[in-house]
């Protein structure tokens, strides 16, 4: 029996407030939000970012409400989070600024938001993000040693109304709802004695 | 003449394709230029125009007058024509493509009687059959019984043939010109500031909008002109991301441009033009549904008159195996939502990139993927492959990417968590990385 906070329901971002995720995993967890919300998607990057997003490699139903922004330069992508936010016929807005954002910068996308009652995901480096933000995730890839998830990490290290925690879950892209993991140790203590080599697969 | 033989016989034969439609919007802008001789003028064929000049020749001094004009200005617009006047529309249509003239009242029968009856506008079966019966020349078959010719060549002929010498009638129905969508405003003194030029701005948005909407167009692009009293101008152009004729939502765009103006010593004038419009139907109007799309194309607007309207794209699926072909990122203001059912494919990594070469310190055996590799400068170490799938180029494209032949693409699971889309390439004998998973 899991307590309360670590269910699922713990990932949905508050509405009419901007977020920021850092870390190696940061677009799974962005998609993850992508499939959450219903409406029109944005997804911000630099013009000059040569990663694109696959949409066969999609969830179900993301690609054709996504709509790519290309600002040539950092002063109009930070705009353009800003346009997108206030406007009330978006949904979600996933940005990846280059620089590190400003106290000024977030509070702006903040109250743009909070005007068109719209979500915010900002990806953000180790140590760049604003104070402006509602909540703070880091989110990383984990293997799975033995068996057959596809892991995540995902860490609630800011919440400005609410715990901080951590979570193991899986989720490969398939369904709309993510399966809370129980940490490796507790989940094979039962197999610690077999061989890991046989199990291990590939290499 | 057939393409080869005409090379057979000039060598240096240069030849180019033709280009049709950009040919038909050179003759419509030569038919609009036209009009100076005539009001009623239309287009006649692919490469001709037809125009009624009943009263119009004094005033270029008559009908020779007037086609030596024509001709002088075509010559020096670099444009090679052929023309001609006649009582009847045929034939003015015959003699054009056949030396050009003037045939005068009442010369009628005698001149065209000289020409093929290829120039008959008549199909070219009928032409070869005529040919074949030794009727070579108009001037053949007007003296013949007209039973006969009907029975073995139909009434085409003979409607034709009465065309060319003015038995039957045949109108000319001139094209309807779209106005010109441009409304201005002098104001007795001159303006400099922010809110007057927007008053301005307002009152000709109304004006156009309404003649838009009586001719059933949107404006998909705007120029406003305004004139200072120094006598420059300054321009302020905008984009739609829609055709559209509703002043309140088009005004906010030049905003920007406003605030950036520089008045100087005032402006005495402002001139609107919607250069480029589409057609817009009148729509049904709903509260719920058409807010939520209004809002989304007013954004689409505002974003595409900042970073142009290229920028702002969809992802629409393409007809291509090869996965960086298989979508492609089109204008979200110039394109159509394409929804797809198809599941998230589970072999294909989320977010793809050019290919980067990995470093493998110890080759693993042919076949397999490395154990352990660096990419973008970290180490990562094999603990589970699925693969390979081989993806072979489309030989019908040439892409310098994919010139080192097929690819055996292999979905790597590491131990520091990073889910990543290798390929081999064997014909290069190289590992690179393409795409990371969710």
């Amino acid at each position: 029996m899991q307590p309360d906070h670590l269910q699922p329901s713990a990932f949905t971002l508050a509405t009419a407030r901007m977020h920021e995720v850092m870390g190696t995993g940061w677009y799974s967890f962005a998609l993850y939000q992508a499939t959450k919300h219903n409406g029109t998607l944005f997804w911000i990057a630099p013009e000059k970012s040569n990663q694109t997003l696959l949409p066969d490699g999609l969830p179900r139903n993301v690609a054709h409400r996504l709509h790519l922004i290309r600002p040539k330069n950092e002063r109009d992508l930070l705009w353009s989070i800003e346009e997108t936010l206030r406007s009330s016929a978006v949904d979600l807005v996933i940005a990846e600024p280059q620089k590190p954002l400003s106290l000024t910068a977030g509070r702006r996308m903040q109250l743009a938001a909070e005007k068109g009652q719209t979500t915010g995901l900002i990806f953000v480096r180790e140590g760049q993000g604003s104070n402006a933000c509602e909540t703070r995730w880091k989110c990383h890839p984990l293997a799975d040693q033995y068996g057959n998830l596809t892991l995540h990490h995902w860490q609630l290290i800011r919440n400005k109304r609410g715990i901080i925690g951590d979570w193991t879950v899986s989720w490969n892209g398939e369904t709309d709802t993510i399966n809370m993991v129980p940490s490796a140790r507790q989940r094979y203590r039962t197999q610690e004695t077999t061989d890991h080599r046989a199990v291990r697969a590939g290499s | 003449m057939a393409l080869a033989d005409a090379r057979a016989i000039c060598p240096d034969l240069v030849t180019r394709s033709s280009d049709l439609p950009s040919e038909a919007l050179a003759l419509v802008s030569i038919r609009r230029w036209a009009s100076r001789y005539s009001p009623i003028i239309a287009r006649d064929g692919a490469d001709g125009l037809i125009a009624d000049i009943t009263g119009v020749p004094h005033l270029f001094g008559g009908e020779a007058g007037l086609r030596t004009d024509l001709q002088e200005r075509l010559s020096r617009f670099g444009i090679t024509a052929g023309s001609a006047i006649a009582e009847t529309r045929g034939a003015a249509f015959a003699l054009a493509r056949h030396g050009g003239g003037i045939i005068a009242e009442g010369n009628l029968k005698r001149d065209i009687g000289k020409l093929p009856v290829s120039t008959l506008r008549i199909s070219n079966d009928t032409v070869r059959a005529l040919n074949r019966l030794g009727l070579s020349k108009i001037a053949d078959l007007t003296p013949l019984p007209r039973a006969p010719l009907v029975r073995r060549f139909g009434q085409g002929l003979i409607l034709r043939l009465d065309q060319a010498l003015g038995q039957q009638s045949e109108p000319i129905s001139a094209e309807t010109d779209l106005p010109h969508f441009g409304v201005r405003i002098h104001f007795p003194e001159p303006i400099g500031l922010q809110t007057d030029v927007t008053g301005g701005l307002k009152r000709l948005l109304k004006r156009l909008c309404q003649t838009l909407a009586q001719y059933e167009r949107g404006a998909r692009r705007l120029r406003l002109y305004l004139c200072r009293v120094d006598h420059d101008t300054a321009i302020i152009e905008i984009g739609l991301a829609r055709p559209m004729n509703a002043p309140e939502r088009i005004a906010p765009l030049f905003s920007k441009g406003i605030n950036e103006l520089d008045a100087k010593f005032g402006i005495e004038a402002m001139r609107l033009v919607a250069h480029i419009t589409e057609p817009l139907k009148p729509e049904q109007i709903s509260y719920c549904d058409t807010r939520q799309t209004n809002e989304l194309t007013d954004l689409f607007s505002s974003l595409g008159n900042r970073l142009g309207f290229d920028q702002v794209q969809r992802i629409s699926p393409a007809n291509s195996t090869i996965p960086e072909r298989s979508f492609v990122h089109t204008p979200a203001a110039y394109s159509k939502i394409k929804k797809s059912e198809a599941h998230i494919n589970t072999q294909r990594p989320a977010i793809i990139f050019p290919p980067e070469v990995i470093r493998i310190d110890y080759p693993a055996p042919p076949g397999t993927p490395p154990a352990r590799f660096f990419w973008r400068q970290s180490k990562y170490r094999t603990i589970k492959a699925t693969g390979p799938e081989r993806i072979t180029p489309e030989w019908w494209f040439d892409d310098p990417s994919w010139r080192s032949g097929l690819r055996d693409y292999w979905r790597i699971e590491t131990n520091e968590g990073l889910r990543i889309w290798l390929f081999h390439a064997p014909k290069i004998q190289q590992w690179s990385a393409q795409g990371t998973f969710i």
